[in-house]
């Protein structure tokens, strides 16, 4: 009789359906890693054959190092090299200290919960959208210098400086950090869920440390192995980014994504090897520059460990770290006014330098757009919507999974999980652009809908993995023993309490989709055009105005989902406190 | 029937009807009967809203009277979609192509025909053909030195002139020479476009024709032997005049619309521009102010001629045809060079037209911003396109940090 | 090292609710005053506003004192005032001797000296050898006793002890209340203690304030 208790002991605790065949929902996770994995290996070793030379459709047939030779030759090789680096290596460190630095003096003041707010509009604003109006503020005939001129500048015409393009990649630095820094900041607050962060700070005030060298030396080691991942990707995003380097980088020479994107649409094709051997240097440049992080990690933590046994409470640090905040503040109030500035153009009729508001209004603008803006705008929607989609059902199909056999997960999924957000996109976007044309399946609907999916999957599944999991797995098991089954836990149990989270993590993801450029103009052959790759296209020089419909429009389709997304659940629950509220 | 049969059968029928699509339909009629329901996408570079307004004009005008689709696929370099049909022939895909329609001139042109990458002789089907001014526009028939050979249908004329803000400047340089004094007084007001862009290599191209001693030179292919010579004044003078340029030539704009973009911001005085009535759009259009003019160069400026093609792989030829032919129609050249839609210059030869259809210009409104066809002074004939490649190349070379 | 602990005329309420009615106490050093009260009544509260961590969203009103200066403006890092919670909030990053190096002061300094007055309290507590160990594999009570050397290496003027007897089973209890209170008694330490256990105060042995709310 004992053994019999222990078997059903053992049952019980080996998930909710352990003894049952295994079914459909097992292949949850091999499907997922087939969508991600094996097309991004594909593109990848479709991209670095060419770049040894070896292509037999374009005359390349023997490998070598030809291509090679072509890229170090290029006149800007160099400094685009150098650019790259510093605007990709800098950014990130200068993204990761403000985020720290921010959090470090701010947690738990009101000012805090403030910010917190404004997070979510500005991390739904597709990158590209947030470059675009960033461009124009700060530009030397841009709004900045529109409100004070001429009254305190005596400008009546714009000065002769480079800010938009400079040859420093600083005004590039600047439209990366407008979205990397609320990025990490937000990691950070997920990651500070895990960790009793206000007692222990309040333990270590006690012990006489400064509020800010108290995080720093208890909250941030703690904190930290949970954004090492997001940093990671910060850093390959940094790396390689080619939509807003377009907007805000220098031209003359770019950084090497640009090179490369430019030599793979010249129409000479024996330019397509050496595009491929730069979009192969890139990949390397990042596997290096993650590695060479992880290296000065570890040298961190060394001299950390070294300076909290010194004991010193620091309270001199106060002044940097409120210089941190005072940058994150500054940070978020561009993001806020460039977002603001297209939504002006967007209804200006005519607005010269050096006028601070425009000198006539009209909403001509959109008559005109909406005729032509409803394609992109709907290809755009539909794709999202698609996009997101198939990303929750193979989320939440991996969930499940997971839930019902037992398994937990390991770090080691989570790489996996990040793989399209670390690999370079124009390293594997190439050799699968190839492979979509020998499928027959480029620029078709569907191939630009998976191409999004690669990225959305990610960000949906992180979203929704920490409240699926932290679920009270007592519901699940009251409901069985009422006799439900699997299917009927999952449907009338598990989804309609997540229903929240769920939307958030769908919201999460129509925004990612929305601000995608590479993968719409690889996958998609041209015949798909979304409102990003309209606004990207138009962004060198054509008329604000229309720019301006075409950016705010962007932005706002991931904000109305994001407004559904908190509005709906109290909707729906109307009558149900419990559910109504954050869950 | 037997199974094998019917196989066989429906092979045949097959061959017999691809062949029959294979060979080009020869009555016109027939064309626009095959026409009808297609679907065509035209690649054109979609960096001008006029130009994407007119471009959808025409799509709704060719729907309404052909029953065509019209589908405008936006590029933001013509080179796009040349390298999209050399991938899809790299992949062996040589029917069903994705392209049907391109805009096209030039190295863009010479590149596909070059690879055979181009469906023709077709331009002897469109009936329109006939009207275009072929005695005195050349360059509709001989694009960059080298012959259309009817794998290419003109649509627009285009012509270097220079757009100055006259509020600020009271006078400008009739001559390549005159740019460097000019500059001189006015540092950092004059941009040209990036050289990777067309009109920024046009610019260099504009300047090598009054600077190199022998013009007749830059007809023929360059080669080794005399590009240094041929290129050595130009070098010399843009080596004067960069650092006097906007943002100490440091950095330039991507296109043309961005240059004009900053005329309007007021960050350079002076610009260049390919279309004779962009300030007279502009100013229609709110994009410029009012105060803009237009001049050429004394000694006159380069022009060329905008052209669609047809890719060898296109599945929807005739619907192309038809597109192409309507564009050649005088009542849409008419409204293209209206200064309120496009304002292009014209391809055709208005002696050629019907008197109502003469009409249809002379009703044109007029702009001081708009210069006279007789104010446009010569035009001189593109270079060789291999110049225009080495120059760039050189440009690079030369001023990449 | 004998001190004094005063709070002069404290009251905190919470919208328009008082919590604290006015309040005066002077706590001499090695005396430990217990605040009893039911649970939400705020005597936690009470003992954040000491600190100087009190959430804005009460009003708090009053003087506090530590030895002869009054520290109700200061922030809680200058206060020298020791706190130990319920949990043992050991950093989970840092070993059981990195965790006590944290809270000795930096005056003290050179690898070898720290090193030295680390493990002398350890052995004092009968954890000797002690410093290297992950504190995740050390059992409650050790965490418990490890969590009130690290208040006291921080050389604390007085102590706030927020139910600190509460997650240990009743045998541990005993044994952790004697060790907490004998060391107050020999350090002679002004404490104020917060629990609603009424063995915890008597073993305190000092006043018993009572907040009913």
């Amino acid at each position: 009789m004992g053994e019999a208790l222990h078997e059903i002991a053992a049952a019980g605790t080996a998930g909710e359906s352990a003894g049952r065949p295994r079914g459909l929902l097992a292949y949850a996770p091999g499907l997922t890693v087939a969508v991600f994995l094996v097309p991004i290996a594909a593109g990848l070793l479709g991209t670095l054959f060419p770049a040894f030379g070896y292509l037999p459709a374009l005359g390349g047939r023997t490998l070598g190092w030809a291509p090679w030779q072509a890229l170090f030759a290029h006149p800007g090789f160099p400094s685009a090299l150098r650019l790259t680096l510093t605007t990709g290596l800098g950014t990130t460190a200068a993204a990761l200290a403000l985020a720290t630095g921010f959090c470090a003096l701010v947690y738990g003041s009101t000012g805090f919960r403030r910010a917190e707010a404004l997070l979510a509009p500005i991390l739904a604003s597709p990158h590209s959208a947030i470059a675009i109006g960033l461009a124009f503020l700060v530009a030397p005939s841009g709004w900045l210098a529109r409100l004070v001129s001429p009254w305190l500048t005596g400008w009546t015409s714009p000065p002769d400086f480079l800010s938009v393009g400079d040859p420093w990649g600083l005004a590039l630095a600047l439209g990366l950090l407008v979205k990397e820094v609320p990025y990490l900041l937000l990691m950070t607050l997920a990651a500070l869920n895990q960790v009793p962060a206000r007692a222990q700070l309040d333990i270590a005030r006690a012990l006489g440390y400064g509020r800010g060298v108290a995080w720093i030396k208890i909250v941030l080691p703690q904190v930290y192995p949970q954004i090492r991942l997001p940093v990671y990707a910060v850093l390959a995003f940094s790396l390689s980014v080619v939509d807003v380097s377009l907007i805000l980088g220098p031209g003359n020479p770019p950084p090497l994504a640009v090179l490369a994107m430019r030599w793979f649409s010249d129409p000479d094709v024996g330019q397509y090897f050496p595009a491929a051997a730069a979009a192969s240097l890139l990949l390397a440049l990042v596997a290096a520059s993650i590695m060479l992080w992880r290296l000065a990690e570890l040298g961190v933590a060394a001299i950390g460990r070294a300076w909290i046994a010194r004991g010193g409470r620091g309270l001199s640090a106060e002044p940097g770290l409120r210089l941190a905040a005072l940058a994150v503040g500054l940070l978020m109030a561009l993001s806020t006014l460039s977002m603001l500035s297209m939504a002006l153009w967007s209804l200006a009729s005519t607005w010269r330098f050096p006028a601070m508001l425009p000198s006539a209004w009209t909403l001509a603008n959109w008559r005109h757009a909406l005729e032509r803006i409803w394609w992109p705008a709907s290809t755009t929607l539909f794709v999202g919507l698609a996009a997101t989609a198939a990303s929750l059902l193979l989320a939440l199909a991996c969930l499940e999974n997971e839930a019902r056999s037992g398994a937990h997960p390991g770090s080691r999924a989570l790489w996996l999980l990040y793989t399209p957000l670390l690999v370079p996109q124009i390293a594997f976007l190439f050799g699968a652009q190839v492979l979509l044309l020998r499928l027959g399946l480029d620029g078709t609907f569907l191939a630009v809908v998976w191409s999004h999916v690669l990225f959305v999957l990610p960000y949906v599944f992180l979203s929704l993995a920490d409240p699926w999991r932290a679920l009270d797995p007592r519901y699940a098991r009251t409901a069985a023993c009422l006799g439900a089954s699997p299917a009927r836990i999952l449907l009338r149990v598990k989804l309609p309490m997540l229903l929240r989270p769920l939307l958030i993590a769908a919201a999460v993801g129509f925004a990612v989709s929305v601000g995608q450029y590479l993968p719409t103009l690889f996958a998609g052959a041209g015949r798909l055009s979304t409102l990003t790759t309209v606004a990207v296209t138009l962004a060198a020089g054509a008329d604000r105005r229309v720019i301006g419909v075409y950016v705010f429009l962007q932005s706002l389709l991931p904000l109305v989902l994001y407004g559904l997304a908190l509005l709906l659940p109290a909707a729906i629950y109307a009558n149900r406190r419990g559910l109504a509220r954050s869950g | 029937m037997k199974r094998p049969v019917r196989l066989a059968l429906s092979l045949l029928l097959g061959l017999v009807a691809s062949a029959a699509r294979a060979a080009p339909a020869e009555s016109w009629d027939d064309i626009l009967a095959k026409a009808r329901g297609e679907t065509v996408y035209w690649n054109a570079w979609a960096g001008d809203e006029k130009t994407n307004a007119f471009i959808a004009w025409v799509g709704q005008e060719v729907h309404k009277r052909f029953a065509l689709t019209l589908r405008h696929v936006p590029l933001s370099d013509t080179a796009e979609a040349v390298t999209r049909v050399v991938a899809e022939k790299a992949a062996g895909r040589d029917a069903g192509g994705s392209v049907d329609l391109i805009w096209i001139n030039g190295p863009n042109f010479l590149a596909m025909k070059q690879q055979h990458l181009l469906y023709g002789p077709f331009t002897q089907l469109l009936p329109n053909i006939r009207l275009v001014d072929t005695a005195h526009k050349p360059s509709t028939v001989v694009d960059f030195t080298v012959p259309t050979g009817g794998m290419e249908s003109p649509w627009r004329m285009a012509q270097i002139v220079f757009v100055y803000d006259s509020r600020h400047l009271a006078e400008v340089p009739r001559s390549i020479p005159a740019f460097l004094p000019w500059a001189r007084r006015h540092p950092g007001r004059f941009a040209h476009a990036s050289v990777r862009n067309f009109l920024g290599a046009t610019f260099l191209k504009q300047a090598l024709y009054e600077l190199t001693p022998d013009p007749s030179l830059l007809q023929q292919p360059a080669s080794d032997a005399n590009f240094e010579a041929v290129t050595a004044p130009l070098w010399a003078w843009y080596d004067e005049l960069r650092p006097l340029l906007w943002r100490e030539g440091k950095a330039f704009p991507e296109s043309g619309p961005a240059t004009r973009q900053l005329l309007d911001d007021g960050e350079i005085d002076m610009m260049m521009s390919f279309n004779p009535a962009e300030a007279a759009v502009a100013i229609n259009a709110g994009l410029l102010p009012e105060t803009v003019r237009t001049f050429v160069l004394a000694r006159g400026t380069i022009g060329n001629t905008s052209f669609v093609a047809i890719p060898y792989n296109s599945p929807h030829k005739e619907g192309a045809m038809v597109v192409a032919n309507f564009l050649l129609e005088p009542l849409t050249q008419a409204h293209a060079e209206d200064i309120r839609q496009m304002g292009n210059f014209t391809v055709l030869e208005l002696a050629k037209l019907a008197p109502e259809e003469r009409k249809l210009f002379a009703d044109l409104p007029a702009s001081p911003a708009l210069p006279t066809t007789e104010a446009l002074g010569t035009m001189l004939l593109e270079l060789h396109p291999s110049w225009m490649t080495r120059i760039v190349a050189e440009w690079e070379k030369r001023y990449t940090r | 090292m004998s001190g004094l602990l005063r709070l002069a005329s404290v009251e905190i309420a919470l919208a328009g609710r008082l919590l604290v009615p006015t309040l005066d106490l002077a706590v001499e050093g090695g005396e430990v005053v217990t605040i009893m009260g039911p649970s939400g009544v705020g005597k936690s509260t009470l003992l954040a506003f000491i600190g100087g961590t009190v959430d804005p969203v009460f009003s708090a009103r009053g003087r506090v004192y530590v030895g002869e200066t009054e520290v109700t403006r200061l922030p809680p890092e200058r206060r020298r005032l020791g706190i130990l919670f319920q949990d043992d909030l050991l950093f989970p990053h840092l070993s059981v001797g990195g965790n006590l190096a944290f809270g000795l002061p930096p005056a003290i300094r050179g690898k070898r000296q720290r090193a030295r007055r680390i493990e002398t309290a350890l052995a004092g507590a009968g954890l000797a050898g002690f410093a290297p160990r992950d504190p995740a594999t050390l059992s409650g009570g050790q965490r418990a006793r490890i969590a009130l050397l690290r208040t006291l290496l921080a050389e604390p003027q007085a102590l706030l002890l927020d139910e600190p007897f509460g997650k240990l089973d009743t045998a541990l209890r005993e044994e952790f209340r004697r060790f907490v209170f004998g060391l107050i008694a020999a350090r002679r330490l002004p404490a104020l203690l917060v629990t609603h256990d009424g063995a915890d105060a008597e073993a305190a042995g000092g006043r018993i304030l009572r907040l009913d709310g």
